[in-house]
């Protein structure tokens, strides 16, 4: 399907589109995580993460929209455009679930975003640098956190580390499309805007299995089936409505131009 | 403002005479604008006055999260996400430290909020109606953060030190909240369609009447007054209070270009406030009692969340323990 926000895309307005979806999908997710953590100083970071991630959002979204010089935002890129035109991992988009779901998927997703805004920071591009290098604090704190649950989850009673290896074992199969380069990512690289894909992949490996190990987690198989599509719009069921949530108030009033 | 119809335990005030040493030097600092701290000797029935009250304002500004959390997730711009969230964790955080504060009493957390869940302890009427259209995160802002500011102004000088130092944090906050709430507000009434200025009125007709009854029962039916002012946890009358929330309020209704719900509401010049129509007590005290629109969906919501996190606290709990005792 050919529509208007595809037509203007080059690499790299899909590449921060990619960046910028995933923060903001992720940030929705805790949006919906309001009034329900397991206790009052968890309300506090969740909320913490949440704000982070939609402040990386609008920093990747107004860049994608100024790029692209339609005359659109980071609003529109956020609330006008339907489930095929987001870019983010399949990760990102799973439901909260329990409280493992919630960490093991943000853990996951932590190890990978820590290690490519390693990189990005050095980014060719001086403007993702510069937005990498200030998510990179965020995301530094988001994966001490997260490892820090997946370790007190996996190693704390029988009920929490069953339910931790229950999480880790569903959500892996969306962990495949983070390190699978398409040609976006080579391009990225090619022009030493973002990292070689094998490098970002093995330092996740190896976050990964130290902190399972320490969280006395089996790890999955790599060459496990995964599941992909994210990057190119393919999406879980889960994203349409997540977004129809999110986008109510400007698709029910197409009018409001300001609010 | 988020504490109404505290029970102190007293209806006949006792005088200097009357009091044995201990409680009339305690009386005498707070006379002398001297703050009572942690360690000080204090009257039995005001630390239990004072728990009361503290833990009913930190309960407030924890099931007050969720009316609001429930236009988080629909919040139309990422601006007004990103503040609206940022509004919520202000007052997880204001939850925390007043409960720290309460601890300093003596109290215990955990068993302050399970009195929350079975419904021996209160918290502020306003968060039992639903919030139903976005202009209501606004309207909560400015009607609702702005009658807490009236009553909380004053009790960053109440006698209790923790508690008066946490509300000047709380005020400076939710100043914040109030203005950016009316912006809300402002923005949809000078630059929206007429779907969003219906929107903004809708919302002040259905949270007016609630944000008056805020400031708790009128003067001549609060018997716990008395003595709570003359300990200094409360500092002016209900009446008092809900006067001059609504001085300062309707002009910036006027401004808004909206009305209030109230055919009653009129200047007088001659005293220089506004006078305005009865409030239906009646249903203030029905919310109260737990017969408001959300009470119960409210509290159901809050033991959940509890609930549903007791095998992450076990774990985080266990998780310690192996690590002391490895360390060990």
């Amino acid at each position: 399907m050919q529509n208007a926000a595809q037509k203007t895309q080059t690499p790299l307005t899909t590449f921060l589109l990619r960046l910028g979806d995933n923060a903001l999908v992720l940030g929705q997710r805790h949006a919906q995580l309001c009034g329900k953590a397991p206790t009052l100083e968890e309300e506090l970071a969740l909320m913490n993460v949440g704000l982070d991630l939609f402040g990386q959002a609008r920093n990747w979204l107004t860049y994608a929209a100024e790029l692209e010089d339609e005359g659109h935002d980071a609003d529109h890129l956020a609330f006008r455009r339907d489930a095929h035109d987001f870019r983010n991992l399949l990760l990102v988009e799973q439901p909260n679930g329990d409280f493992a779901d919630i960490i093991g998927r943000q853990f996951l997703f932590d190890a990978w975003h820590v290690h490519l805004l390693e990189d990005l920071a050095q980014s060719s591009d001086p403007r993702i640098a510069e937005v990498a290098a200030k998510s990179l604090k965020e995301a530094t704190y988001h994966l001490r956190r997260s490892s820090q649950w997946v370790m007190r989850l996996g190693d704390g009673t029988e009920e929490s580390h069953a339910r931790m290896q229950r999480a880790v074992n569903n959500l892996w199969q969306f962990t495949g499309e983070m390190l699978q380069a398409d040609e976006i990512d080579q391009a990225m690289q090619e022009a030493d805007i973002a990292p070689s894909p094998e490098r970002l992949a093995s330092r996740w490996k190896a976050t990964v299995e130290e902190v399972f190990q320490q969280a006395t987690l089996e790890r999955p198989p790599y060459d496990a089936w995964m599941y992909t599509g994210g990057k190119v719009g393919h999406h879980t069921e889960h994203l349409g409505f997540l977004l129809a949530e999110m986008q109510y108030l400007p698709r029910a009033y197409p009018d409001a131009t300001v609010w | 403002m988020y504490a109404q119809l505290v029970e102190t335990g007293s209806t006949q005030l006792k005088t200097l005479d009357e009091m044995g040493p201990e409680e009339r030097h305690f009386q005498e600092r707070i006379n002398d604008e001297i703050k009572i701290e942690p360690k000080n000797w204090m009257p039995d029935a005001y630390r239990k006055t004072l728990i009361r009250q503290i833990s009913q304002h930190a309960h407030s500004e924890i099931v007050g999260m969720l009316p609001e959390g429930n236009w988080l997730t629909r919040a139309p711009t990422l601006k007004r996400k990103l503040q609206l969230m940022a509004k919520i964790q202000d007052e997880a955080g204001h939850g925390l430290y007043l409960y720290s504060a309460m601890e300093t009493l003596g109290a215990d957390r955990d068993d302050e909020i399970d009195k929350l869940h079975d419904g021996r302890a209160k918290y502020s009427s306003i968060f039992n109606y639903p919030t139903l259209n976005w202009a209501d995160m606004g309207t909560i802002g400015w009607l609702v953060d702005g009658a807490a500011i009236v009553n909380q102004v004053p009790l960053q000088r109440t006698s209790y030190g923790p508690y008066a130092r946490a509300m000047i944090r709380v005020c400076k906050e939710e100043s914040f909240h109030q203005r950016q709430g009316y912006q809300i507000l402002l923005t949809m009434m000078q630059e929206g369609t007429d779907e969003q200025k219906a929107m903004v009125q809708d919302s002040i007709n259905r949270f007016w009447w609630p944000a008056l009854m805020m400031f708790g029962p009128s003067d001549d039916n609060s018997p716990n007054s008395a003595q709570s002012m003359a300990w200094k946890i409360k500092r002016h009358s209900n009446d008092e209070l809900r006067q001059r929330f609504l001085d300062q309020t309707v002009p910036q209704l006027e401004l808004l270009g909206c009305t209030a719900p109230d055919p009653d509401l009129k200047y007088n010049e001659e005293t220089g406030h506004y006078e305005f129509g009865e409030i239906d007590w009646q249903e203030f005290f029905d919310v109260v009692k737990g017969n408001g629109p959300c009470n119960r969906e409210r509290i159901e919501s809050r033991r959940s969340a509890i609930d549903n996190g007791a095998w992450v606290r076990e774990a985080a709990v266990a998780y310690a323990e192996k690590r002391q005792h490895q360390a060990a």
